[in-house]
């Protein structure tokens, strides 16, 4: 039996495996993907990790940016062992030789972010997440013990009694069904920005981990707050990341003008200004977006309304140092040179805040199961996530989950139910039904994509950027009904060896189930905050809604939306200032 | 993360060009074989889009890897008109009127339709040691070891590499040779074996005939590698490491 058993291999998967195998050789740890593990979203990220470094810069600094950029929905607890670890995480990954860019001395160098006010963002040029992922891949190899199950998708946790046993997992390749029992099993599956139609996330983003835990029963946490980034390019929603603001970019709408100072972001300056203008936080500047498109500010494009970012004053030289991957995506997936020309940009959903609810340690309600990631509601990020918090998030709570998991792993030795082995055999039946294309239906059904686009176009016109709670109360009946059409949906693949469209099929469950949460926790949440803006409740309402929005799945499957407090530790909630002071 | 049917839908009435897409399942196809379909020709698609709208419009049972559609994740290297390539970062309008061939990458044994086998890939990987190899005691978690900008520059290149194995597949020692450890291994061996923090020796799996005394110095690798890596400058530099280390043993790199 495997005593921790961790369901993916992005930075927090992989980070909880070497923190098990650090704490006890002796324990039997595994890490299944649905994709090897290099391939993992993780591998995106691009602009930089947060952790404090820098001379003159403060723990409390960091906690008070977080805080006031989550719009006081964080667990002030949380951030303070956040804040407080990420610097040993980031160094940890610097001695397992990660690439981070230096200064001339040879010291780490760190640069601006949006929302942050001191230069704490470690980068390894404009590839952050890839050379952190691989560095955590490679270190991994090293620990010859980890079992891994690269291109394994894992359909189903075994629980019994309010305790994990395990999982259900497909091998892709062969199409073999098991069932793996572990004594812990820790969800590090990553976020799920794939349930909206125009997105920077990878298509693996799908949101399986959150549906695992919610259909067994554990509650999911803050599922309204979905940040949308404000610079994706129009077409294939590829991130141009913040460090091309951090390092002087404009954002300028059709007039040439720098619109953010009509913002209350401040007034511009020629080089950046922390926590002002193009430096403020994504929640604020992706919703001064809306208003410059309703004022007929912004350019038509076949892909929608876009405004632009400006990097041309740069020059090549600092481009090429600093933001190369900017430049390399700009010329060969939109065919065009951020050195010479203006980069259409538009908000782009981009990172799920809310997740799997968890404590300090990762721990959901259920006994044994944990949850660390982007999949994970600590919760560190609150109404909105700071960008550069996300990277070293992964570490420091993949690193707890993994630390708690094997202390669990060690305590309880007994051996699993026999109610696993039925739920085992269960779940096989129903993904050999799905496989071979459920009930006979003479070919009929809808395609999986038409449903897909359906539940996307759906959650984007209820729950964008901005909201309304009859929209919302509609969008929570259809994404129902795709959720019971999609039981019906058409198979055109049956065969065992790498079938994709059971996949696909799979993750559009887990994505109906999850398009559901996030409609009815915001339906549920009169008030705006953060990332959350409803036009029938325009104000933040401390007094109603200082709370975590908790949602349990309901026996027929219908969320049902509580509150939670959040912890307030030493700061008091306030108003956001951003480029006033 | 497009939003491939409303951009179509917007687009009707366009041209469509001819994608030719090889076909495997095994227990059922003998061999590879075409099948031919017309998708849209869109200015801004990528082949990877187009097998998009295979898979989600035409023909469901299409299999292929793919994720991040940025270039960076190295899932999804195919055979494209003959030439190993990133499929999320190849416009069709490169092909013209069409047909654009779609095969899976050449070289590793098929799975199914343009899905390949690359476990041997990983097991090489693993055998180069690709980790940062120290000696003596570590510092503690409140200090980084040193690199100055220059030595980052020393084995920054390789350090690039996404794994995504189009330098094998154009390589013609590894295609007829499957045990060659190949372009990007023996990079990412010369990633460490140059970072200025790394104590490691790696000249025993590197100074072996199926290492790097097996490349021919063709070149193909570093031509078709979309991440300008240059493995095969890292495999002729630690020819002259090894070939230096046969005569002052003392030496290391
Ligand atoms: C384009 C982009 C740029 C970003 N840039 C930054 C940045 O500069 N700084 C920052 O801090 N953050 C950034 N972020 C956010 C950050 O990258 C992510 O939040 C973070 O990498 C998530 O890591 P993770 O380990 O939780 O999940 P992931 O890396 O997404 O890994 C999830 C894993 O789970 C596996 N998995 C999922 N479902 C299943 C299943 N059913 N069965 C088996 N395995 C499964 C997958 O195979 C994968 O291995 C960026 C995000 C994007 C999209
Ligand atoms: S060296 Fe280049 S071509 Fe080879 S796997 Fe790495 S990135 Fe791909
Ligand atoms: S899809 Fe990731 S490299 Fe092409």
């Amino acid at each position: 039996m495997i005593d921790v058993l961790i369901v993916g291999g992005g930075g927090a998967g992989l980070r909880a495996a070497v923190a098990v195998a650090e704490t006890d050789p002796a324990l039997k740890v595994a890490v299944v993907s649905k994709v090897y593990p290099m391939r993992s979203h993780t591998v995106s990220a691009e602009g930089g990790a947060a952790g404090v470094i820098a001379p003159g810069d403060t723990l409390d600094e960091h906690c008070y940016d977080t805080i006031s950029g989550g719009d006081w929905l964080c667990d002030q607890d949380a951030v303070e062992a956040f804040v407080a670890e990420a610097p040993k995480e980031l160094i940890q990954l610097e001695h397992w030789g990660c690439p981070w860019s230096r200064e001339s001395d040879g010291r780490v160098a760190v640069r601006p972010f949006g929302g942050m006010k001191k230069m704490r963002t470690w980068y390894a040029a404009d590839k952050t997440g890839f050379h952190l992922l691989h560095t955590l891949f490679q270190t991994t190899l090293k620990y010859q013990d980890i079992i891994r199950y690269d291109e394994w998708y894992v359909t189903k946790l075994l629980v019994d009694d309010g305790r994990v046993h395990g999982v259900v997992a497909t091998e892709i390749r062969t199409g073999r069904i098991e069932t793996i029992p572990a004594r812990t099993v820790i969800l590090a599956t990553g976020g799920c920005g794939r349930v909206f139609p125009f997105t920077t996330n990878a298509a693996v983003k799908t949101g399986d981990g959150m549906a695992l835990a919610y259909r067994e029963g554990a509650p999911l946490k803050d599922m309204e707050f979905v940040q949308y980034h404000p610079t994706g390019l129009p077409f294939t929603g590829i991130l141009i990341t913040e460090a091309a603001r951090a390092e002087g970019g404009w954002l300028i709408n059709k007039d040439g003008y720098r619109y953010l100072q009509d913002y209350d972001l401040g007034k511009p300056t020629p080089t950046p200004r922390l926590r002002s203008m193009e430096l403020g936080p994504r929640d604020r500047l992706s919703q001064a977006f809306v208003h410059e498109q309703r004022q007929g500010r912004t350019v038509d494009t076949p892909y929608g309304p876009v405004v632009y970012l400006d990097l041309r004053h740069l020059g090549e030289a600092k481009i090429d140092a600093r933001i190369p991957f900017v430049r390399e995506l700009c010329r060969s997936y939109q065919n065009l040179d951020p050195a010479t020309d203006l980069i259409p940009v538009r908000p782009v959903v981009h990172y799920m805040m809310g997740g799997v609810h968890t404590d300090l340690h990762g721990a959901t309600p259920i006994a044994g199961l944990y949850a660390a990631g982007e999949t994970a509601c600590v919760s560190i990020n609150g109404a909105n996530r700071l960008g550069s918090n996300s990277l070293p998030e992964i570490l420091v709570f993949g690193r707890r989950a993994g630390i708690a998991a094997a202390a669990f792993a060690k305590e309880h030795r007994e051996a699993e139910p026999p109610a696993v082995r039925s739920q085992g055999e269960d779940e096989r039946r129903r993904l050999e039904r799905a496989r071979e294309g459920g009930r006979p239906r003479n070919g009929r059904g809808e395609r999986i994509a038409d449903l897909r686009e359906r539940m996307q176009h759906t959650l984007e016109g209820a729950a964008g950027i901005y909201r309304t709670g009859d929209v919302l109360a509609k969008a929570v009946d259809t994404l129902a009904e795709l959720r019971e059409r999609a039981e019906e949906a058409r198979m055109e693949d049956s065969s065992t060896a790498f079938n994709t469209e059971l996949i696909n099929l799979l993750e559009l469950r887990s994505m109906l189930e999850i398009a559901q949460t996030i409609a009815a926790c915001a339906l549920n949440r009169e008030e705006s905050r953060g990332a959350h803006q409803r036009t029938d409740f325009s104000a933040r309402d401390d007094a109603a809604f200082l709370a975590h929005s908790l949602v349990h799945r309901a026996p027929d499957g219908t969320p049902s939306v509580g509150l939670l407090p959040v912890t307030i530790t030493r700061w008091p909630p306030g108003e956001r200032v951003y480029g006033r002071d | 993360m497009t939003d491939t049917t409303q951009a179509v839908r917007q687009a009707a009435g366009t041209r469509t060009i001819r994608m030719e897409v090889a076909r495997y399942r095994p227990g059922q196809d003998a061999e590879p074989v075409f099948q031919g379909y017309d998708v849209p020709l869109m200015s801004d698609w990528a082949v990877l889009d187009g097998l998009n709208h295979i898979k989600d419009q035409l023909d469901g049972s299409l299999s292929y890897r793919w994720s991040c559609r940025m270039g960076v994740c190295g899932s999804c290297g195919m055979t494209v008109n003959g030439e190993a390539r990133l499929t999320c970062g190849t416009f069709l309008s490169e092909y013209g009127d069409g047909p654009v061939r779609v095969e899976p990458l050449k070289g590793f044994p098929i799975i199914r339709d343009l899905v390949v086998d690359i476990d041997g890939f990983l097991a090489k990987l693993s055998s180069v040691r690709p980790w940062l190899i120290r000696e003596g005691e570590d510092l503690p978690l409140t200090a980084e070891y040193a690199q100055t900008p220059e030595q980052l520059e020393a084995y920054k290149q390789y350090s690039m590499c996404i794994n995504c194995l189009l330098c094998y597949s154009a390589c013609p020692v590894y295609v007829l040779d499957p045990d060659f450890l190949g372009p990007a291994a023996i990079a990412l061996a010369q990633r460490y074996n140059l970072d200025s923090r790394d104590m490691g020796d790696r000249f025993d799996v590197l100074n072996q005939e199926d290492a790097v005394w097996g490349c021919t110095f063709v070149g193909e690798c570093t031509k078709v590698c979309p991440k300008h890596v240059d493995p095969a400058e890292a495999i002729q530099r630690y020819k002259l490491t090894a070939a230096l280390r046969s005569v002052l043993p003392w030496s290391r790199r």
